[in-house]
């Protein structure tokens, strides 16, 4: 067991450098000479000098990649060029905005998804299935940020009942757990959910049907079991897969946020990610696709390893 | 039964008992899905107007008209109103089913090739080949699928092209995995066993024995990213990393008729909604396809 | 059909000739670079096969019959040793592996995985002389009358799909593809042992008529004794990995020498009451092949086990009656109480035929 979580963790290790290796190279990808957009165009030569040295554009590629590497590792990510300040402070306020949009999304999709998937797998074919799984298909389908759209025109132009945009009161760094910021929250989070909600009720549905096909069921009915009884078995066996796709679209949402950000001006991640390419702001560039990729990667170690702990026969193999 | 002296046997016709075809089966399980069917008929009828519309639209998808900027629907003239230049609203969804299919589908058809490639190869070499391919695959596996194309995209910038480089990037890695798993499932199979013992090389092996049972799988993964696809496309757009304007396309016009939610709602709203018809349609479809071919075996 | 006449050495050449068959599966590490071992699958056999004849394989699961018969057909490389092919060293410049493959053909137990779900039977069978150059045309053709030859009209059956053929149809098919490239050898891996009894009957017999009319030299693996009695000219018994005992089939099945032997003979069920099995034949635990015991890797489960059939391996040696047997109790002068020395010999238990 320990040694399936040490090959697994030592496993990540050459893809989280691999990671690292496309982040930094992503940006160099960028046409055009990176130091032209830091620049004010009638920069002296000595300025110029100045700042190929700060930024170590003038050393090789892996100097350079080293040297980002290590100063990663110990929290220095550098400095966003647009504000001037640290980029990993910036990064991680926008974290946790996003992690906290994520989280209520992920949860409302879950318990969604888990009770559309329970119904159409329980009742496989009749008029509850075809209507769950309808639901399911739509909010695999839907446009998340049209989605969005539609619900601020719904909620916020027509009705009225809920702000369009932003955080709430007092900017993207305070938070408190009060109406007045939550219904800024809600919205979002509701879209955001949707997707999620449709791919975990379509896996519930199918796991559900799938166990309820298995023999040990007739077994346990045989046996004299409450529909109850049965209902929790078929949680039992569910659970380390539903839960793993849960856990994975948290991911999916935590890196892929850009869009509903954009949608409804939450200052997360995404927005961050939004406004560093159009300022072409490398350094908070690099510094954000880093720190989401590699929020992902642990994260799919997570549930790697929490779906080994909760299934027995995954561990054994 | 045996008989081994063919003299012995009656006389009989020449004609050879044959029975449906794989995909003559899948076919007809395929027709008989109503859902399905009705989904490819929506899909069809985008396509017609993908290729043709720019024909069949009533009016110049750019003549701006700045007099009529953002006229409701049901404006004369203009059934569907006009948008923030005051162009047609019917004539930029009609011409931009065009743009916005082709950015849908191009990078999942250049990925499928690309992606089955790498990972029949890997598949069936298998040993440190198949390891070095699959774990630089997953390397790129290892970021969430939005988030590379929009890193890839602003790396890039902005641009039809640079965007289907990123989108064929981004669905490379889960097609080549697809690939892979099915390719190895199948070389432990007995018949490419005995294939092998037969003496084929291994390119043959691959062209008559595994290609066959292999990209049939594949292909169904493929169309069920087509509607994530077409998403992520538009997206792009919607963020003003793909198509620029004046080009219509759905996701761009999404994001040029932001401002005018407040005035006009329901125009604002139209592109995305064809968005969402689009990927409803090609999401059934995926799912009537692999039910089709999967009951088999 | 003429049988392409590759014939190198005589008669009374063997037609395989296996010396010293290696093969050992390691097991996985940990991350330590700890290795847990290999799985000796097959360690050290050595057989002859004679031109014409039927060779029974028998042992339980997990003795090496199958990754012998996969060495053979070099379906996966053995670690020491060599195949003789009618004189020749396969693999060598007078028998190139392709070659060897045209001369030496398998059939498989899975009779449904043995065939591509995709392709129709006639393109099935006429795969492999394709690849060896034919024409497709005279491919096609010589599939028809291959299935003729096994007993399915081609009329029927040529251009259908596996799944719509029963489980003995299949594997007249892949009967038929063996002999699609006119080989010589024929292996039988447990080919009809999923069959239903009363098919196997007729299948067997489909096999006895075309190795007549072709001439084949068969080597039959099967865990059903009676079935290999039946097909068998001579049979040839494994055990962990090695061959415990060889002879001629009549001879090996009434006066069989070794105690594994015994056992397994004794182990067929009967429906006699004078021959009850009243006694397990077999006691001790399972073989490990891992780990195999030292010396003879029977002696943990035999009767007949004393000191130095744990201290030292027996090999192939004659026995009493004209067999093969690698165990001390046939070995004049062994250190075993059961050893013939010279006169006055113990006699290996007979078992009722």
């Amino acid at each position: 067991m320990l040694g399936f979580l040490l090959r697994r963790l030592i496993y990540s290790l050459p893809i989280m450098l691999g990671v690292a290796l496309v982040c930094f190279g992503l940006v160099h990808l960028a046409p055009g000479d990176p130091l032209m957009s830091i620049l004010p165009p009638d920069a002296s030569a000595d300025l110029q000098a100045q700042l190929i040295e700060l930024y170590g554009f003038n050393r090789s590629y892996p100097e350079q990649f080293v040297t980002w590497v290590w100063r990663a590792l110990q929290g220095d990510l550098g400095t966003s060029i647009a504000s001037n300040r640290p980029v990993a402070s910036e990064v991680m306020t926008a974290v946790g905005n996003t992690l906290r949009l994520a989280l209520l999304a992920t949860l409302i999709g879950f318990v969604l998804g888990c009770l559309f998937g329970f119904v159409a797998g329980y009742f496989q074919n009749s008029w509850l299935d075809k209507f769950a799984s309808l639901l399911s298909v739509l909010g695999v389908s839907v446009p998340h940020y049209w989605l969005g759209m539609v619900l601020v025109i719904v909620f916020s132009s027509i009705l009225m009942w809920l702000p369009p945009g932003g955080a709430g009161p007092g900017g993207s760094s305070q938070w408190i757990w009060d109406w007045e910021h939550f219904k800024h929250m809600l919205l979002p989070a509701i879209t955001m959910s949707v997707i999620p909600m449709g791919i975990i009720s379509r896996t519930v549905r199918a796991l559900v049907a799938d166990i309820l096909a298995q023999e040990f069921i007739v077994g346990l009915r045989a046996k004299g079991l409450t529909n109850f009884g049965i209902f929790w078995h078929v949680v039992k066996n569910a659970a380390p897969t539903a839960l793993a796709v849960m856990g994975l679209q948290l991911g999916y949402l935590l890196g892929g946020s850009i869009l509903i950000e954009t949608v409804f001006s939450w200052p997360g991640t995404g927005f961050l990610l939004n406004s560093a390419i159009f300022q072409r702001d490398l350094p908070l560039l690099q510094g954000t696709i880093l720190v989401l990729a590699m929020f992902f990667v642990v994260l799919n170690l997570i549930v790697d390893v929490i779906q080994t702990l909760l299934d027995p026969r995954i561990a054994r193999a | 039964m045996t008989s081994l002296n063919a003299a012995a046997s009656p006389v009989l016709p020449l004609v050879y008992e044959r029975s449906a075809g794989y995909w003559e089966t899948v076919g007809r399980r395929f027709l008989r899905d109503k859902v399905a069917v009705g989904a490819a008929l929506v899909v069809l009828l985008l396509m017609v107007l993908a290729v043709f519309g720019p024909w069949l639209a009533p009016m110049d998808p750019y003549q701006s008209a700045m007099l009529k900027r953002l006229k409701p629907i049901g404006f004369e003239g203009h059934p569907l109103g006009t948008d923030e230049l005051g162009r047609d609203m019917l004539t930029r969804l009609m011409v931009g089913a065009k743009l916005s299919l082709f950015m849908g589908i191009t990078p999942v058809v250049c990925a499928f090739f690309i992606g089955s490639l790498i990972g029949i190869t890997a598949g069936y070499t298998g040993g440190w080949v198949n390891s070095v391919m699959m774990r630089t695959i997953d390397v790129f596996y290892a970021f969430p699928s939005v988030l590379l194309a929009i890193a890839l995209s602003g790396a890039l910038g902005a641009g039809i092209t640079n965007s289907l480089i990123s989108l064929t990037i981004v669905f490379i890695p889960p097609l080549a995995r697809v690939a892979e798993s099915v390719t190895t499932q199948i070389r432990e199979r007995d018949f490419v066993e005995a294939a092998r013992a037969s003496g084929a090389s291994a390119f043959t092996i691959v062209r008559v024995h595994v290609l066959g049972n292999v990209l049939g799988p594949i292909f169904v993964y493929a169309t069920s990213l087509i509607a994530v696809s077409m998403i992520l496309a538009s997206g792009l757009s919607f963020l003003g990393l793909g198509v620029k304007p004046p080009e219509p396309e759905w996701g761009l016009m999404l994001n040029t008729l932001r401002t005018a939610i407040y005035t006009q709602p329901w125009i604002a709203a139209l592109p995305g909604a064809m968005i969402f018809m689009t990927s409803i349609a090609f999401n059934l479809l995926a799912d009537g396809l692999r039910s089709a071919m999967e009951i088999k075996q | 059909m003429t049988m392409a006449n590759d014939e190198v050495g005589g008669s009374s050449q063997p037609m395989l000739s296996v010396r010293g068959l290696v093969k050992h599966f390691p097991l996985k590490k940990d991350l330590l670079g700890r290795g847990a071992g290999v799985v000796r699958a097959v360690d050290g056999v050595s057989f002859d096969v004679f031109k014409g004849e039927t060779l029974g394989v028998v042992g339980e699961s997990g003795c090496g019959k199958s990754t012998t018969a996969r060495l053979l057909m070099q379906l996966i490389n053995h670690d020491q040793g060599e195949l003789v092919f009618d004189g020749q060293t396969v693999g060598s410049k007078s028998l190139p592996l392709k070659d060897y493959r045209r001369q030496a053909q398998m059939v498989f137990q899975d009779s449904y995985a043995s065939l591509n779900p995709r392709l129709t039977m006639e393109d099935s069978i006429a795969f492999a002389p394709m690849v060896h150059g034919l024409p497709e045309r005279e491919a096609i053709e010589r599939a028809r009358d291959l299935l003729e030859r096994v007993g399915l009209a081609p009329q029927r059956f040529a251009e259908r799909y596996p799944h719509e053929l029963s489980g003995g149809q299949r594997q007249r098919v892949n009967i038929a593809r063996a002999l699609a490239l006119q080989s010589r050898l024929i292996i039988l891996d447990e080919a009809v042992s999923a069959l239903d009894k009363s098919v196997e009957a007729q299948v067997l017999n489909l096999l006895l008529d075309l190795k007549e009319a072709f001439g084949l030299t068969y080597i039959f693996i099967s865990h059903d004794l009676n079935v290999v009695r039946y097909m068998s000219d001579r049979v040839m018994v494994m055990y962990l990995g090695q061959v415990v005992e060889v002879g001629d089939s009549e001879i090996l099945f009434k006066h069989a020498a070794h105690p594994y032997t015994q056992a397994l003979l004794s182990s067929i069920p009967t429906l006699d009451p004078d021959r009850r099995t009243e006694t397990p034949p077999l006691a001790g635990d399972p073989p490990n092949p891992i780990n195999p015991p030292s010396g003879c890797r029977f002696h943990t489960r035999c009767a007949h086990a004393q000191a130095i059939c744990s201290e030292k391996m027996p090999v192939l040696a004659p026995a009493q009656h004209g067999q093969q047997v690698a165990c001390w109790m046939h070995v004049a002068g062994a250190a075993h109480t059961g050893a013939p020395s010279g006169q006055g010999a113990v006699k290996p238990l007979e078992v009722a035929a």
